[in-house]
C-alpha cells in the first residue's frame, strides 16, 4: 500500500475547450495539511474538486490523468464517485447549512441519508462531530432551531461538522474562512490544525499568511500549473522558483 | 408670474390625482359588482335544504345543492390525483435533468398546453375518454387533470430553481445519491412553493366549467360512480341560471356563491402559506 493517501498523476481539467489544470503531479501523505495557494483563477478550486469527483458535475466539465487515493485511481471504470465522495468530505467557500432543517438534522442527514436510522447512534454521531469542531456547548440546547439561525462563524463550523459526521478520510476546504470575520477565521483555523491529527486536511486559500499559519505542505499554482510543491517551511525560506517568492511576498496577487 | 405656474402645476396635480382615482374605480368595479350580486343573491340561496338536498326536478320545491358540492370536490378530488403527481414529477424533471433538448421540447409544449383553451382540452377528454365510459366523471376529471398540468410543473420547476446549486453541491458532496439528496433536501427546501402552486393549480381547475360541459353530463342524485355523471358547481350555474323556474335560478346563485368562497378560501390558504403562517 503507498504511503500516501492521496497521489494526483498528470492531471489536466477543462471546462468546455477551456484547459484550467495543466499536468499536475501532487503526492500528499495521511494526516498533514496542504494548502493550495495562488492568484485568482489559477485553478485551485478545480484541483480541489477534482479530488472528489466534483469537477465533473459542472456541464462541459472533464479531465484526464489519474487521482490516487488509498492507491485507488478514483477515476478508473466502476468506481462510484457517491462512494467516493463519502470518503473524500468537502467545506464549501460560503456556509451553507440545508435550509429548512434544524441544527441537528444538518449534522445527521449524511449519515442518515446513507443508512444509519437508530436515534441512538445519530445522537451520538451529531454530538461527537458538534464537539470535535467545537459547537456542541454553543449549540446543544438549541439543536432544533434552523442550522441557517447560526451566525456565519458558527454556520461554517456546522458545515464541517456535517462533513465530519460521515466519517471521511481527507477533508477539502475551499477558502472556508473568506466569507467569515477574523475571529470566527481564526477559530476555524485552530480547528483544522487539530482535524490533522486524524484526518488528511486539503486546503484552497487565497490568503497566504493563512497558508503558512495552517498548513504543513504547500502546492503553489499559476495559471493551470503547479509551479511548486513542497514543505510549508521550504515554500516560505527558501522557494525553488522566483515566481514562488514574488508572490509570497506579495510582488503580486 | 411665478404664483400663475405654480398654480397651473396644483391644478394639473389635482386632475392627475382625480384621473387616477377614477381609472382605479372604474378597474375594480366590475369584480366588484360581481361578487356584490353573486354575495346578496347567493345569500337568498341560503337555508339548511340548501346544503342538505340534492337538485330539485321541474316542479319540486326548492332543493339544494349538496350533490352538486359532493360532486365538484369529488371531481377536483380525482383531478388533482392525476395531475399533481405528474405536474410536480414533470417539474423536478425539468428542473433537475433538465440541460438537454428534450427538456427543451417538453418546456414548449408545457408552456403551448397551458395556453389551449380549455374545452378544447375537453373535447379531448370527450373523444378519448367518452367514448369508455360515456358522460362521466372520469372523463371531466381526465380533461382538468391535463389543465393542471402545466400549472402545477411550471411552479414546481420554478420552486426548486430557486434552491441554490450550493446546496446540492452540499449534499452530493456528502456522498448522498442524486435522487435522495433531490427527495430528501432539494424538494424539502422548496415544499412551500410547491404547495402553492398546487392550491393555484386547484383554484384554477374548480371554476373551469367548459371542460366539464362537453364531458360531464347532467346528473341530479348523489355520486354513483366514477364512470358516471356527477353534479357539479359550475354546470349548476350554466343549466339553472337559464331555466324558466325560480327557485332553480336562486339555486345558479347559490352556487355561484359556493364557488367563489371555495376558490377565495384557497387563495387565502396560498396567501397565508407564502407569508409563512404556517
Amino acid at each position: 500500500m503507498s504511503i500516501y493517501k492521496i497521489e494526483i498523476e498528470n492531471l489536466n481539467a477543462w471546462f468546455g475547450s477551456k484547459q484550467v489544470l495543466k499536468n499536475i503531479n501532487i503526492k500528499i501523505k495521511d494526516r498533514v495539511v496542504t494548502a493550495i495557494i495562488g492568484p485568482s483563477g489559477c485553478g485551485k478550486t478545480t484541483l480541489l474538486r477534482c479530488i472528489n469527483r466534483m469537477h465533473e458535475l459542472v456541464p462541459g466539465a472533464r479531465i484526464s490523468g489519474k487521482v490516487f487515493f488509498n492507491g485507488v485511481n478514483i477515476y478508473n471504470n466502476g468506481v462510484d464517485p457517491v462512494q467516493i465522495r463519502r470518503k473524500i468530505g468537502m467545506v464549501f467557500q460560503k456556509p451553507n447549512p440545508f435550509p429548512m432543517l434544524s441544527i441537528y438534522d444538518n449534522v445527521a442527514i449524511g449519515p442518515k441519508l446513507n443508512g444509519i436510522n437508530d436515534k441512538r447512534t445519530l445522537d451520538s454521531i451529531v454530538k461527537r462531530s458538534l464537539i470535535l469542531v467545537g459547537l456542541w456547548d454553543e449549540v446543544k440546547d438549541e439543536l432544533n432551531k434552523p442550522g441557517t439561525s447560526l451566525s456565519g462563524g458558527q454556520q461554517q463550523r456546522l458545515c464541517i461538522a456535517r462533513a465530519l459526521a460521515i466519517e471521511p478520510e481527507v477533508l477539502l476546504m475551499d477558502e472556508p474562512t473568506s466569507a467569515l470575520d477574523p475571529i470566527s477565521a481564526s477559530k476555524i483555523e485552530t480547528l483544522i490544525r487539530k482535524l490533522a491529527e486524524d484526518y488528511t486536511v486539503i486546503i484552497v486559500t487565497h490568503n497566504i499568511q493563512q497558508a503558512a499559519r495552517v498548513s504543513d505542505y504547500i502546492a503553489f499554482l499559476y495559471l493551470g500549473e503547479l509551479v511548486e510543491y513542497g514543505a510549508t517551511k521550504d515554500i516560505f525560506e527558501k522557494p525553488k522558483k522566483k515566481l514562488t517568492e514574488e508572490y509570497i511576498t506579495g510582488k503580486f496577487s | 408670474m411665478k404664483m400663475t405656474t405654480q398654480k397651473i402645476r396644483k391644478i394639473k396635480d389635482i386632475v392627475m390625482h382625480f384621473m387616477i382615482y377614477l381609472t382605479l374605480l372604474i378597474a375594480i368595479l366590475p369584480p366588484f359588482s360581481v361578487m356584490f350580486e353573486v354575495i346578496k343573491r347567493g345569500f337568498m340561496a341560503i337555508d339548511l335544504d340548501f346544503f342538505i338536498k340534492t337538485t330539485p326536478t321541474v316542479g319540486e320545491a326548492k332543493g339544494g345543492i349538496a350533490n352538486a358540492i359532493q360532486g365538484t370536490l369529488i371531481t377536483i378530488g380525482l383531478a388533482s390525483l392525476i395531475g399533481v403527481p405528474i405536474g410536480v414529477i414533470s417539474g423536478i424533471f425539468l428542473s433537475e435533468y433538465g440541460e438537454n433538448k428534450f427538456s427543451t421540447i417538453i418546456r414548449f409544449f408545457n408552456e403551448v398546453l397551458n395556453g389551449v383553451p380549455s374545452i378544447i382540452i375537453g373535447i379531448f377528454s370527450y373523444t378519448l375518454i367518452s367514448p369508455i365510459t360515456g358522460f362521466s366523471l372520469i372523463s371531466a376529471s381526465f380533461a382538468l387533470a391535463i389543465i393542471m398540468i402545466p400549472i402545477v410543473t411550471r411552479t414546481t420547476e420554478e420552486a426548486l430553481k430557486l434552491i441554490p446549486t450550493m446546496i446540492r453541491e452540499a449534499a452530493i458532496a456528502l456522498g448522498i445519491p442524486r435522487w435522495k439528496t433531490i427527495l430528501h433536501i432539494v424538494l424539502k427546501g422548496a415544499k412551500k412553493s410547491i404547495i402553492t402552486g398546487i392550491l393555484l393549480a386547484i383554484a384554477r381547475i374548480s371554476g373551469e366549467s367548459a371542460p366539464i360541459l362537453v364531458t360531464m353530463g347532467y346528473w341530479r342524485w348523489w355520486f354513483h360512480g366514477l364512470n358516471r355523471p356527477v353534479a357539479n358547481l359550475a354546470l349548476n350555474i350554466f343549466l339553472f341560471a337559464n331555466s324558466p323556474f325560480e327557485n332553480w335560478v336562486i339555486l345558479a346563485w347559490g352556487s355561484a356563491l359556493i364557488l367563489i368562497l371555495m376558490i377565495l378560501g384557497i387563495n387565502i390558504i396560498t396567501r397565508m402559506l407564502m407569508r409563512g403562517s404556517f
